[in-house]
């Protein structure tokens, strides 16, 4: 039980894999304008992740290895992740066109999200079991959402500030975000894993 | 009672610099009267009353000039005897600066009073008993009594409560803003009438208790009101409360939190908590309304400010041009001239000296610089807190500044941004002296442009779905009239064989009728007509890119919208020419017009007895012209001439017809339809112009007759055309050339028909 | 040798399979129609004038839903343009001058009633129903309904129709955003005096 948690926490906030692996940044600097457009990217990659987590689980388990083709791998968890993706393009599509038209050209790229392949590949690594799979993606994906949360916020605030003519728009961005990436070093060393 | 009521705080509020001492040491004094009153017709919140007096009427004292429009509004008095000298647009004491329609009255000195009398002497009861409600809120609406503590607001309609239960009543004397001292005064100097004016709104609203909160830097008018409760005795139901002096304590809301602990709903009115809210001096008027009959024509006004000699308050009648009260206070004008109506903290500067005092006035600020020094420019917000701190709302003005400047105006409305009262205590206490109130001023005007914009365009579009509605059930209702007429036509065309069928109906017919063109054209001529007024912009628009360096960038792009258009006009005017022409053959073709056959002879005998009847009137008309001597004499000449020819017409048409009938099959008669130049010119062209000699020789001269007046007419829009310079002018001309080509058929055909031998046919 | 097949023939398996799945999904979450077209009819000011090159605001409203340019209203000038790509989350664009240019201030028609002859030409342009007359009668501009959009001019044979700006009234009078205060540094005195004098 306290597994599951230190593996909560690590990927959600001493390994995070936005800020300390600098996984998945295009959506990051993408897509965290508004608030309710990173909140709905990040509920949005939350569910490919999981999703994606698990059936790359499955299929590496219980198709790639006794078949020996682990060398497969890759294609595999690429092909898994492009479908879930398509899926879950197709749900928002129906439930909320408005997301579905804001998030625009960034949904289909969660396909290419490197944090993504990143979680599908690690997990292989690590050699975690089916449940530790799930909560290593669900973390990576709650992370990833909780740092494009405050950056969206901060974002917004920025917008209307008396920001400097040199560093307006992107400049200013990426300074904040280094900003950020400082802070979640802070959290080094809090949990080993 | 009053140790028994326990006082509240409402969070932040300032404290600055009270300045009251200077304009209360003398009593009120009267104003004298000035030489003229102008008086806006908008001086409450609502929509302006309607004038009810004409220029040069004589009006007494206290009589209505104005009459109240809709439920929301007040009426407005004469506030003194004389004649109303102009109701036009005058400079309105607003912060606009705007226009607006004032009725001006000269004051003829003699103050004669129009009749008034109490509401019991009205409604014919005894000085002591119970007034019914509405006769009281009737006859606080007649009186023009508005809200005199700064807003306006009609008060008989903030006593329409409706359902709700009103409990308690609270008077405000706070005054809180720096230098203002006119309720002070009136509390002073008017207390009895106050308790009284309190006792009739207790009365109005049903309530049982009444509350006066006054603030502690104003013993002697809380001494006063209370002497005044106690001879009044009304102890047990009005408290004269004290409350500590702070800045905004006199806002409604802030008074209500203070006395009671009860906040106003975000967006609600006090009466929504079963709270009413009323200004001392608007009691104290309620009192003589009822009591005296006295309508609302006059209010306290302080008039204070360094650059004023004679501090104090004046009894000021509405309409008062401020320069008149300043020369009685001894003004002595500065060198950057200010003068602000209101306080330091809400009011605005005037923008003349010459806009009248009204019902909102509490004071007149004259400052001199030292005393309120100009502001200097403000720096960047430095995000300290403070105007939170500061803010009697509760909301957090910070953000508010920061959603305003950037124009995130719906953020801004979630932050509650219409709650803010715009006291300015965050300004006050801004270190960076950012001028705050004016932004959410400017994103308040913002929010309700949209929302009036977003209304406005919603309700295009429902006009507009109407329209097209409309338009649907009008063409399916003309396709099944027309389908019945064909059928009907049909049938009757079937049974009038005799007629002859060949005749072509007269191809003037279609241009000329009263039906409505097709469809199709009417959509091609419209699009013709908006390529033609995007012509027309692009155009001038490429000229003045011409003309101007500037836009030289632009030059090509327009020129290139320039061709794109013209080539558009020019395919439309191609598809409308062979569409009319498509049409014109079918219309041809059509075995008869809708109306059926227009040549029976019954038809054009018909027609023959209606113009021997215009004839006739048109005699009468020439007699009676002639006897009374006008001058349309000659006009109805020249008009009888050509009525005599169309009757002569009728009667030959008729004849021939006759003939025509008993005789075979001949070409039609000749049709005198009054159609336009183009199509006349068409028919010109068109029209075989055959028939039986005789008939030829009688009908030519009244035609050519026609043909000439309808030259001389064509020659006079030419005219005019040219002198006006108007696109219309090559067309003219060639619908001149056109008839007068006719003109010459027709004279021809004239002379070679009165030779005896007989002319087959075609001119 | 095997191994590759069996590799092709499991990465084939799995492509039928995920397709599969990703076609019945397709079908199973189909989307009717586009409601974004009625999200986006409502930012737009809905004058029906046809400057925008479509007849009337619902046709463009679909034509921006399938991908035509924000741009092309000039009623609605820069805020529907910024609204628009607020709403779609694209980068607003100036205004198209192709189009027309947006009137700096607001007009209504106004029917010079010496001049008309009652012949209905107008009553039939607009779009809105705002002009109230009927044939040979005398015919007027309802300014409450009227909405500037000036198709009304062009069809009179009489050119008896002027174009008007609106009045502003109390009513309709706004604040406008205080102006900036001058970006000094503070110890600028002599800026600072100028600001002063000029105050």
């Amino acid at each position: 039980m306290a597994e599951y948690l230190l593996i909560l926490v690590s990927t959600i906030l001493v390994n995070n894999f936005v800020l300390v692996q600098f996984l998945g940044l295009c959506p990051f600097m993408g897509v965290s304008n508004k608030l309710e457009t990173a909140i709905g990217m990040g509920a949005a990659t939350t569910f490919v992740l999981t999703l994606a987590s698990v059936c790359s689980y499955l299929m590496y388990n219980y198709l790639l290895v006794p078949l020996e083709l682990t060398y497969l791998k890759t294609i595999g968890f690429i092909m898994v992740i492009a479908v879930v993706v398509g899926f879950t393009e197709l749900a928002i599509r129906k439930t909320s066109p408005l997301l579905y038209r804001v998030l625009g050209i960034f949904l289909p790229l969660i396909t290419t999200n490197c944090a993504v392949l990143g979680v599908a590949l690690l997990n292989i690594k690590r050699e975690n079991t089916f449940v530790e799979s799930i909560l290593y993606g669900f973390g990576a994906a709650v992370g990833f959402t909780l740092v494009m949360v405050l950056f969206a916020a901060m974002r917004e605030r920025i917008a209307v500030a008396d920001v400097p003519a040199p560093f307006q728009g992107s400049a200013i961005a990426m300074v904040t975000a280094g900003l950020m990436a400082l802070a979640f070093l802070g959290f080094t060393g809090l949990v080993s894993i | 009672m009053t140790n028994l009521i326990q006082l509240h705080e409402f969070d932040g509020g300032i404290h600055p610099p009270e300045n009251k001492h200077q304009s209360t040491q003398r009593p009120v004094k009267v104003a004298p009267l000035p030489k003229e009153l102008i008086l806006p017709l908008h001086q409450h919140i609502g929509a302006p009353a309607d004038p009810v007096v004409a220029v040069g009427d004589q009006v007494l004292k206290g009589q209505v000039i104005a009459e109240p429009h809709g439920f929301v509004s007040a009426p407005l008095h004469a506030p003194t005897s004389g004649v109303v000298t102009a109701i036009e647009a005058r400079q309105a004491p607003h912060s606009s600066g705007l226009s607006e329609l004032c009725i001006v009255i000269e004051c003829d000195g003699k103050e004669t009073w129009a009749p008034h009398q109490s509401l019991y002497a009205e409604l014919n009861i005894d000085d002591g008993d119970e007034l019914p409600r509405e006769a009281i809120v009737e006859r606080i609406r007649q009186s023009g009594i508005t809200g005199l503590g700064g807003a306006g607001f009609p008060t008989a309609v903030k006593l329409a409560t409706g359902e709700r239960t009103i409990k308690t009543l609270i008077l405000n004397g706070a005054e809180c803003e720096p230098y203002i001292t006119a309720d002070d005064m009136v509390m002073r100097e008017r207390a009895d009438e106050i308790v009284r004016g309190a006792q009739i709104l207790l009365q109005a609203l049903g309530a049982e208790r009444c509350l006066i909160g006054v603030e502690d830097n104003k013993p002697e008018a809380i001494a006063a009101l209370k002497t005044a409760v106690q001879s009044r005795k009304q102890e047990h139901h009005i408290d004269v409360v004290t409350i500590p002096t702070k800045y905004p304590s006199g806002g409604e809301k802030q008074l209500i939190q203070i006395l009671t602990g009860l906040e106003v709903p975000s967006g609600g009115i006090p009466a929504d908590i079963g709270i009413v809210c009323q200004n001392v001096g608007t009691a104290a008027a309620i009192a003589d309304a009822i009591d005296t009959g006295r309508p609302l024509i006059s209010r306290f006004t302080t008039v204070t400010g360094d650059a004023i000699s004679d501090k104090g308050n004046w009894d000021v009648l509405f309409g008062t041009p401020v320069s008149h009260l300043l020369d009685i206070s001894g003004y002595r004008p500065q060198k950057r001239e200010r003068v602000i109506m209101g306080g330091p903290m809400m009011g605005f500067t005037l923008p003349a000296l010459s806009l009248p005092v009204v019902k909102t006035t509490n004071c007149l600020l004259a400052p001199t610089e030292k005393e309120l020094p100009a502001n200097n420019p403000s720096m960047a917000c430095i995000r300290c807190g403070m105007c939170a701190d500061a803010c009697p709302a509760d909301l957090l003005p910070q953000q508010l500044y920061w959603f305003a400047k950037g124009e995130e105006l719906d953020k801004a409305e979630q932050h509650n941004l219409f709650d803010c009262i715009e006291c300015g205590a965050c300004s006050y206490v801004c270190p960076s002296e950012i001028p705050l109130v004016q932004y959410y001023r400017f994103a308040k005007g913002a929010i309700r442009e949209e929302r009036a914009a977003h209304e406005k365009a919603e309700q295009a579009r429902e006009r507009f779905e109407a329209r097209i509605a409309r338009q649907e059930r009008e063409k399916a209702e003309k396709e099944a009239k027309r389908k019945a007429r064909a059928e009907a036509a049909a049938k009757s065309q079937s049974a009038k064989k005799a007629v002859p069928a060949t005749k072509a109906a007269p191809t003037a017919a279609p241009a000329g009728s009263s039906d409505e063109p097709s469809p199709e054209l009417a959509k091609l001529q419209k699009q013709l007509d908006g390529a033609q007024t995007a012509l027309k912009k692009t155009k001038e628009k490429l000229e003045a890119a011409q003309s101007d360096e500037a836009l030289a960038a632009k030059v090509p792009a327009f020129e290139a919208a320039l061709t794109k258009t013209q080539d558009k006009i020019k395919t439309l005017a191609k598809e409308i020419a062979a569409l009319k022409k498509a049409e014109k053959a079918q219309a041809s073709a059509a075995p008869a017009s809708d109306k059926g056959d227009p040549n029976t002879p019954e038809r054009l005998k018909k027609k023959w007895e209606m113009a021997q009847g215009r004839l006739e009137t048109a005699e009468k008309r020439l007699a009676q012209a002639e006897a009374d001597g006008l001058d349309t004499v000659d006009a109805l000449k020249t008009g009888l001439e050509k009525q005599r020819a169309r009757v002569a017409d009728a009667k030959a048409a008729y004849d021939a017809a006759v003939k025509a009938d008993s005789g075979d099959a001949s070409p039609e008669a000749k049709q005198e339809t009054k159609a336009k130049p183009d199509s006349q010119a068409e028919q010109a062209t068109a029209t075989p112009a055959a028939s039986s000699t005789q008939a030829n020789a009688v009908d030519l001269a009244p035609k050519i007759r026609a043909q000439q007046d309808r030259i001389e007419k064509a020659t006079e829009r030419l005219n005019m055309a040219k002198a006006d310079g108007l696109e219309t002018v090559p067309a003219l001309e060639k619908a001149l050339e056109k008839q007068q080509d006719k003109l010459a058929q027709l004279e021809a055909q004239a002379a070679s028909s009165s030779s005896p031998a007989t002319s087959p046919g075609d001119a | 040798m095997t191994t590759i097949l069996i590799a092709v023939l499991v990465l084939t398996a799995l492509a039928i399979a995920f397709g599969a799945l990703l076609g019945f999904a397709s079908v199973r979450f189909k989307v009717e129609g586009n409601p974004v077209v009625d999200q986006i009819n409502d930012l737009l000011p809905q004058t029906q004038c046809g400057q925008c090159g479509y007849p009337g605001c619902k046709p463009y409203a679909e034509a921006i839903a399938d991908g035509d340019k924000i741009n092309k209203c000039p009623p609605g000038g820069e805020s529907t343009i910024d609204a628009l790509a607020d709403l779609l989350g694209v980068e607003p664009e100036p205004l198209d001058a192709e189009h027309g240019a947006e009137k700096a201030v607001p007009t209504v028609a106004y029917i010079r009633e010496d001049e008309c002859i009652g012949c209905t030409k107008c009553i039939q342009a607009c779009p809105v129903d705002a002009i109230l007359g009927a044939a040979k009668q005398m015919h007027t501009v309802i300014v409450d309904e009227c909405t500037g959009c000036d198709l009304c001019v062009e069809p009179c044979p009489v050119d008896c129709i002027d174009m008007i700006p609106v009045q502003t009234d109390r009513t309709s009078w706004y604040w406008e955003a205080p102006t900036q205060g001058v970006e000094l540094i503070v110890t600028d005195r002599r800026a600072r005096r100028i600001a002063k004098r000029q105050a």
